[in-house]
């Protein structure tokens, strides 16, 4: 692990100006993550700015009647709160299927949007890698791509956003709320959050240099019934193959994401739209353009019985 | 190293320490509010160790440290706590695991500097080789290990899971997000899938768990 200076962020305003003074300057909440990436000198900060004290980890009503998640709420609390339990049933159910207790007891809401992939050539540093070394290559194309992305990829990278919140968050709708380096603050739909990887890998989402998520906003409850299904290559604390969150409105319609297969959570409300049409038909649409690798081509009819299984399973 | 209990810091102490590791943000801010950090380029950082005083079992200990050591790494190397194991050093096996402020977490992804004022508990804190705790007696009773590596970590995770049940946390195998928890073989299973055992005491391992939790 590369040195570096240690600071505790006072205010959210000030911890991002500092940031975007700072070259080489990174936030640090539950760290789970970034400091897995800096042992391997994948990400090397010159100052980490510690935002664990700043007042941002409560969940509370908006005037919407929506909820606003602070960006500190740790997982196993956004799990386990009784309102996201009755009323965004996803959402616990997402979280619950990531990771291990040890985890989610650390990591928290905005450091779960912001993780990096599992890809294994991401972590391999003596291999080429466009997201951690812009323009070395992509050795995930040709290499071990099991777990990678199908859609939405490009040649430059098949990397896949390894969050299962994240996925539950899309279907909500949520917006992602922050503090930029002048005070200002912003409001970013997730569905525009997370950036394509075409052009540069390296830069996943829109947040700008400093800029700092504070909480995020889910709308009114969307009533229905919740699912989420995540399958893996075991029962426990391992990554997607492919998952599948839905709510279904009772009169067939409803809302699909997937996770697994793509650099962000994969949804269109056009694929939302066929669901009285059955699985078939949705994942034509969601899943149209794939371009799977000859690894990961299962992934395509894994994603349509998933959630011909979890239609099924609902008409019981 | 640098482990001086001696001093027994108070819990003000604690605070004051926390204040200081902060003065260089404090000074950067105080001297350049944020719109004025462009005119004055980015302010001077470049101090690589922090003090910071860890409460461990009860103690307070006040250490100088780089501030790349690891929680794990504090309490191995620096406070010569040696119960609290390094497996894979990335989160994912579990032998490092700890109790912080009564939650269960990795403290090989945690930095020592991050934990000024936290309750830090480690196996030791969970009781001696002559006066095991009750999960600790547990573990002995019902054979629930073979070559004890991964133990410690399992005993913390497992006190841990055990709160989490009462608390009324759910897990990926609770029938029902707003139904009752209970202390089944499925959910003790799955909340403990974060720690790896390669003996393969896990069945052991289980009925230890069981044994306690009927207890409580």
């Amino acid at each position: 692990m590369q040195s570096f200076s240690y600071l505790l962020a006072r205010t959210p305003q000030e911890a991002a100006a500092l940031a975007a003074a700072t070259p080489g300057a990174k936030f640090i909440a539950g760290g789970t993550n970034l400091l897995d990436l800096m042992k391997l000198e994948i990400e090397t900060p010159s100052v980490l700015i510690d935002i664990n004290g700043l007042d941002l980890d409560t969940i509370t009503s908006t005037p919407e009647g929506g909820l606003r998640i602070g960006a500190l709420v740790l997982n196993t609390d956004l799990a386990a709160n009784p309102t996201v339990r009755s009323d965004y049933a996803v959402l616990s159910r997402a979280l619950l299927a990531g990771a291990s207790g040890q985890l989610r007891n650390m990591a928290t809401t905005a450091g779960n949007l912001l993780q990096r992939t599992r890809c294994p050539y991401f972590y391999d540093t003596n291999m080429a890698c466009n997201k951690r070394s812009a323009g070395s290559g992509c050795s995930a194309q040709d290499g071990v791509s099991r777990q990678l992305a199908v859609v939405g990829a490009s040649p430059a990278c098949i990397a896949t956003h390894p969050s299962d919140m994240a996925v539950a968050m899309q279907l909500l709708d949520a917006e992602i709320h922050t503090v930029l380096q002048d005070g200002s603050e912003r409001v970013i739909p997730i569905e525009d959050f997370y950036t394509d990887p075409a052009a540069n890998p390296g830069i996943e989402t829109v947040l700008q240099p400093g800029e700092l998520i504070t909480a995020v906003h889910l709308p009114a409850p969307l009533g229905g019934r919740h699912y989420y299904q995540k399958v893996r290559d075991r029962a426990s604390y391992a990554f997607a193959l492919v998952s599948v969150a839905l709510v279904l409105d009772g009169k067939g319609g409803g809302r699909v994401a997937l996770g697994g297969v793509a650099h962000k959570p994969w949804r269109s409300r056009e694929a939302d739209a066929l669901l009285p049409s059955g699985a078939g038909a949705v994942m034509s649409r969601l899943l149209a353009g794939a371009q799977p690798t000859h690894e990961n081509e299962f992934k395509i009819l894994l994603a349509e019985r998933t959630l011909a299984g979890l239609l099924s399973a609902s008409a019981e | 190293m640098n482990s001086e209990d001696s001093i027994k810091p108070s819990r003000r102490d604690v605070m004051v320490v926390g204040a200081a590791s902060s003065a260089l943000l404090v000074n950067a801010c105080q001297s350049a509010t944020p719109t004025t950090y462009a005119e004055e380029g980015p302010p001077v950082v470049n101090e690589t160790t922090s003090t910071v005083t860890l409460e461990v079992n009860g103690t307070p200990h006040r250490l100088t440290i780089d501030n790349r050591v690891t929680l794990l790494d504090a309490l191995r190397e620096h406070l010569r706590l040696t119960g609290t194991k390094k497996g894979c050093d990335h989160g994912q096996c579990g032998a490092c695991t700890v109790i912080v402020n009564g939650r269960r977490i990795n403290s090989c992804l945690s930095l020592a500097v991050m934990h000024a004022g936290d309750e830090i508990k480690t196996v030791e804190g969970f009781g001696t080789p002559d006066a095991p705790g009750p999960m600790q007696a547990a573990f002995i009773r019902e054979d629930a290990y073979q070559c004890g590596y991964c133990t410690p970590g399992q005993i913390c995770a497992a006190i841990g899971v055990l709160e989490e049940i009462r608390a009324g946390v759910p897990s990926h195998v609770t029938p029902s997000l707003t139904g009752p928890v209970e202390a089944s073989p499925e959910e003790i299973r799955e909340r403990m899938s974060g720690n790896i055992c390669r003996c393969g005491a896990y069945s052991n391992i289980l009925s230890a768990i069981q044994s306690v939790s009927g207890a409580v």
